[in-house]
């Protein structure tokens, strides 16, 4: 049936100059503009191939911003420039003091909020084009709303809500404002369903039924979404939030995407389908390198099952506990190290004490790497950024399938705030909840320091690493920050 | 435009989405997503034009400060967005060559 309404609705964008009905003329030039916005983003998108041309990159894409504030202000009769202006500062400033005070630690939580914003902005974009139609151009001769651009508000809508409302979730979880235990409803999954169900049956409906008296209709279609939104995200765990955070990025992208087909925007259609694929590519990377599905992360629960009860009895094995002069003096002799950060070196803040304390092991003729694991840290490329703020160069940072068949080679491996991403049961235990999830081959190298807070828990996935055990491995229990600095001490 | 036109330019920009994100060097992966939370803010257009459309409409006041509001919203984001790749970006450096 929706299909029919949109093919329907296609139709008669053909047969009529729909455009020409709301006044606004269709100025090839205006259409250019947004054109050029469209491709200098794709440009921008295109320079982070490389470091060296990413910030090239990121100037097309602020000029491609420009373009397109100003191609609209310029082809609008605006009846409130002073309102708008004092608009564009107040945004402005609250977002440019806030980029400039974060801490790269805190990079996950502000992506997640930053989010938010672009899915409130659709709703109301939405809502804003809803009330006054008249304005986007999308009614039709008899004074209705065009049936195709009624399917886009919808959509547009409830996707804007799901990101609003999901990213608030997102952000209060990194943040940790709230816990990031999975929160699980019973018969989640029922719920969830319906409401997915009823968003949509009722744009469906929305579409097809006259105007006038739709107005609940689509107030529920926003209350819904925006629910659905925070129903989505409660049940996912603190680690799963590369994934989480990317798949909303996608969203806001489609939502992006959704207003541009109401405004028939190109700059608003290709940003859409840019930032959408961008997410949604992020999402399967981060799913590949964990070993799970897409829909197993998305219905939550990860590492909530297994609880302590099983690692009690674990706990007993043999363990040898090392010191910062150990690890320092063992290091020096060594030829190749290679560092394993995780999600502890960015909450412990360690990044700088890592890099001192290999800069003295450069200095003493070793050879220093970097491994980074794809879901290491709270969203992708975390672990990158904050290599990249203590000043590690980029060219001494790897990844895992192009480092780990040197760990043989390895005469240390220096573990830092890493768990599941070194286990060795993702390789060996069927029954492991990380079964046939990539991990680093640490156990290859000779000599381990696994640096950890103490030896109760043990990472996310609550499974028991056989590494810590291991006969090469020595336990420095501390905070990751305070070990690094003693070890540059004991150097 | 019509319908078909605007899916076209829609479906050919998934593909170049999908090719360019692709060949984005994993390290940047933060800044990826940093940058295309600023450029999604592009639906600022849509906020513009409720904003700038006034009270001709019956739910024309409405709309524009909805639109108000949705540019203050894009405008954190744009600025924002926009001055954290920047700022990551200028921290990725070469090993000194000595």
């Amino acid at each position: 049936m929706m299909r029919n309404a949109l093919i329907g609705a296609a139709a008669l964008l053909f047969s009529t100059p729909a455009l020409a009905s709301s006044g606004e003329p269709v100025n090839p030039w205006v259409a250019a503009a947004y054109l050029v916005a469209g491709v200098l983003f794709i440009l921008a998108l295109r320079g982070l191939s490389s470091p060296e041309s990413s910030r090239k990159g990121n100037r097309f894409g602020m000029v491609g911003m420009l373009i397109a504030v100003v191609t609209t202000l310029v082809t609008h009769s605006i009846a409130s420039l002073p309102e708008i202006g004092v608009a564009i500062l107040i945004g402005g400033g609250i977002g440019f003091v806030t980029a400039r005070k974060i801490a790269m630690t805190d990079m996950p939580q502000l992506v997640a909020g930053f989010h938010s914003l672009v899915g409130m902005a659709a709703v109301l974009v939405g809502i804003a084009a809803y009330l006054n139609p008249g304005a986007f151009g999308i009614l039709d001769a008899t004074g209705e709303i065009l049936t195709v651009s009624r399917v886009e508000l919808g959509l547009g809508v409830a996707i804007g809500a799901i990101t609003f409302s999901g990213s608030v979730i997102a952000f209060l979880k990194l943040n940790g404002n709230m816990s990031g235990a999975p929160i699980m409803l019973p018969l989640r999954h029922v719920i969830n369903l319906g409401v997915l169900a009823g968003i949509i049956g009722l744009t469906a409906y929305f579409a097809i039924a006259p105007t006038v008296g739709t107005g609940p209709v689509f107030w529920t279609i926003v209350g819904l979404s925006f629910l659905i939104g925070f129903l989505l995200i409660i049940p996912i765990g603190g680690a799963d939030m590369p994934v989480v955070v990317s798949m909303l990025n996608s969203y806001s992208g489609w939502a992006a995407a959704a207003m541009g087909f109401t405004l028939g925007n190109t700059a608003m259609i290709i940003t859409g389908a840019l930032v959408g694929s961008s997410g949604a590519i992020l999402s399967y990377i981060m799913c590949k390198a964990m070993n799970r599905s897409f829909i197993s992360v998305i219905a939550g629960g990860f590492g909530a099952e297994s609880g302590p009860a099983d690692g009690a009895a674990k706990i007993d094995r043999p363990w040898k506990r090392g010191s910062a002069e150990d690890a320092a003096y063992m290091m020096k002799q060594a030829e190749n190290v290679i560092i394993i950060p995780g999600y502890g070196m960015a909450v412990a803040q360690a990044q700088h004490a890592v890099r001192e304390m290999a800069d003295l092991l450069k200095e003493e003729g070793v050879n220093v790497k970097y491994a980074i694991h794809p879901v290491a840290g709270r969203m992708p490329g975390h672990m990158n950024v904050l290599l990249a703020e203590a000043n590690v160069p980029y060219d001494e940072v790897f990844e895992l399938e192009d480092i780990n068949s040197e760990f043989a080679q390895a005469d240390v491996a220096f573990i830092i705030g890493a768990n599941d991403v070194v286990n060795p049961a993702a390789k060996t235990d069927k029954g492991s909840p990380i079964y046939g999830m990539p991990v680093f081959d640490v156990e290859k190298a000779k000599t381990i320091f696994f640096v950890k807070r103490s030896m109760g828990g043990v990472g996310y996935a609550g499974v028991d690493n056989e590494v810590f055990y291991m006969d090469q491995t020595m336990m420095l229990l501390s905070d990751a920050k305070k070990m690094c600095e003693e070890i540059v001490k004991a150097l | 435009m019509d319908f078909i036109s605007i899916l076209s330019i829609f479906v050919m920009a998934c593909f170049v989405g999908y090719y360019v994100v692709w060949s984005v060097t994993p390290a940047l992966h933060t800044p990826l997503m940093a940058v295309t939370n600023a450029i999604s803010s592009v639906i600022i257009v849509g906020a513009l034009i409720a904003a700038a459309a006034g009270s001709q409409a019956d739910g024309g006041q409405t709309a524009k400060w909805l639109g108000l509001v949705g540019v203050v919203l894009a405008s954190v984001n744009i600025f924002g967005g926009f001055a954290v790749t920047e700022r990551m970006l200028a921290m990725y450096k070469k090993k000194e060559r000595k």
